[in-house]
């Protein structure tokens, strides 16, 4: 481990407590942090989602550099800073579509690219990493519809070949899905027949009919027309405030990580270089690059 | 040189039983050579390892021999070895073997086409494997290419010919047998000339029509 990832050892960031919804102290995380080094186990405090020094490199450049954070469920965590800061980089990781070179990752207690075989730490069989992945959806910033299904199937597919539903069953649920994002009376086109912002609704649709734990936000609205932009975030802060779903976003839009979030971390070089409550980030942050990126947003 | 229309109407019922052997040919090797064509670029996509290295040899190694080398391998050679096989199955897994190799090339270019964003929603959605391939994948890659497909089917159309080289009497076969008893080569040959262009045409522009239409 690099001697300067004591920022982030000694302050992991932490997205609210599992009881009171405020931000837990360093200190208990120091004292964890070692607890897993001698056992080998993870140490869960109720936390969804733990990054315990993980590292991703791309050749040459080390995009998240020992990186450890907390997401407890129910919290909604948005993830800020410039291009190339590894933002992206942590919903991938999470949604295993990308492994990490360095630590590991738990989500809701269970390593999500290793397993546990006679006492150590393995690399993850294909059949575990999909058991934990069933706790996760994704959200695409270009939707990534199957554009040779129709809407009604694309959010059901899933449900049915993986979760088992019956058809009737995923029919009624996608059913609800997509009157609840405002497409009722979509369930009969194809996605290439939708607009931009139909088409990344249908997506949520489809994400949230796998009753994901955690639902991870990938720029959802940068491919969208500017007039499009509102109803899809007006639709996310509804998910927001009236399920239980654990959200993390990659985001631009910083009124609605204002609106949603209960924690921003601000990312760069890999790094988290400051976290906490968004009306503090927003009005009154600490860190000099924070508060040039945020004047530059804003 | 002269025309005889009655030779013609001699040569008819033979050349309708060639025409049927041809479009059996036809329609066996092109079905063989999709599936194996399929079973080929998915391997050598997602297969493991010590699979995929035999796979793409044999499949070089078959589209750069010529199709009637093989023809005369599979019905010369391997009776050797104790495997007998009737000319006709021969002559369908010689044409589906030789033309594998080019829809394999077919599917890959389709496969590739499909955006990565479409693998990594089936990953988001936690779909196996097989059902990302079934459901997502290919549906959009054959879509692509079918157009492709089609015209290797008439590129093997124009190849059924060969197997009459191992004694199959399709339609060339047929007018050959037909010319030799009856010295009557120019209404026999004429007559299978046409019937090719007659199939292979409409078929063309068919494959056309289909590319306008899948192809946007």
């Amino acid at each position: 481990m690099s001697a300067d990832s004591t920022l982030s050892k000694k302050s992991p960031p932490i997205a609210g407590t599992a009881s009171s919804g405020e931000t837990a102290a360093g200190s208990a995380t120091a004292q964890e942090t070692t607890a897993q080094e001698t056992t080998g186990a993870p140490v869960t405090q109720g936390e969804l989602i733990r990054f315990d020094h993980v590292t991703k490199r791309f050749g040459e450049n080390t995009v998240l550099d020992s990186l450890d954070f907390r997401v407890f469920p129910g919290k909604h965590v948005t993830l800020i800073g410039p291009s190339g800061s590894g933002k992206t980089t942590i919903l991938r990781l999470l949604m295993t579509l990308l492994k990490p070179d360095e630590g590991t990752i738990t989500v809701g207690g269970e390593y999500l690219n290793h397993e546990k075989k006679n006492g150590r730490l393995v690399p993850a069989s294909e059949k575990h990493i999909r058991e934990v992945r069933k706790n996760i959806g994704m959200v695409f910033q270009q939707f990534n519809l199957f554009p040779n299904m129709k809407v009604l199937r694309n959010v059901t597919e899933a449900p049915v070949q993986v979760l088992g539903l019956s058809r009737d069953e995923a029919d009624e649920r996608a059913r609800e899905l997509l009157e609840l994002v405002g497409l009722g009376d979509r369930c009969d086109a194809y996605p290439s027949q939708l607009s931009g912002g139909q088409q990344q609704r249908v997506a949520i649709a489809r994400a949230l009919a796998m009753r994901p734990k955690v639902l991870l936000l990938d720029e959802v609205t940068s491919a969208l027309d500017p007039e499009l932009v509102q109803g899809v975030l007006d639709l996310l802060r509804d998910i927001a405030h009236t399920t239980d779903v654990t959200m993390l976003c990659v985001t631009h839009e910083m009124g609605f990580a204002r609106d949603v979030s209960d924690c921003v971390m601000m990312f760069d070089q890999g790094k988290v270089i400051e976290f906490g409550h968004p009306d503090k980030m927003f009005s009154d942050p600490e860190n000099e690059r924070t508060k040039e990126f945020l004047s530059a947003v804003l | 040189m002269t025309w005889d229309w009655s030779a013609v109407a001699d040569f008819m019922p033979r050349f309708f039983e060639g025409l049927l052997v041809t479009l059996q040919a036809l329609v066996l090797g092109a079905l063989l050579a999709f599936a194996l064509g399929l079973v080929w670029a998915i391997v050598l996509r997602s297969g493991p390892k010590p699979v995929r290295w035999p796979v793409a040899a044999i499949t070089e190694f078959v589209r750069n021999t010529p199709l009637l080398v093989q023809l005369f391998f599979l019905y010369y050679v391997l009776p050797e070895w104790g495997i007998t096989l009737s000319a006709m199955v021969t002559g369908v897994i010689g044409l589906g073997l030789h033309y594998s190799t080019y829809t394999s090339e077919v599917y890959r270019a389709g496969i590739d086409g499909v955006p990565k964003g479409q693998w990594e929603a089936a990953t988001a959605l936690n779909l196996s494997r097989a059902r990302t391939w079934s459901s997502v994948i290919l549906p959009q890659a054959i879509r692509r290419v079918a157009p492709a497909l089609g015209n290797y089917v008439i590129a093997m159309l124009k190849d059924t010919p060969m197997i009459f080289v191992i004694g199959v009497m399709e339609m060339l076969g047929q007018a050959r047998q037909f010319a030799s008893e009856t010295f009557l080569t120019v209404e026999a040959f004429t007559v299978v000339g046409i019937a090719f262009i007659l199939i292979a045409y409409p078929a063309s522009v068919l494959m056309r029509a289909l590319e306008r239409r899948l192809v946007r």
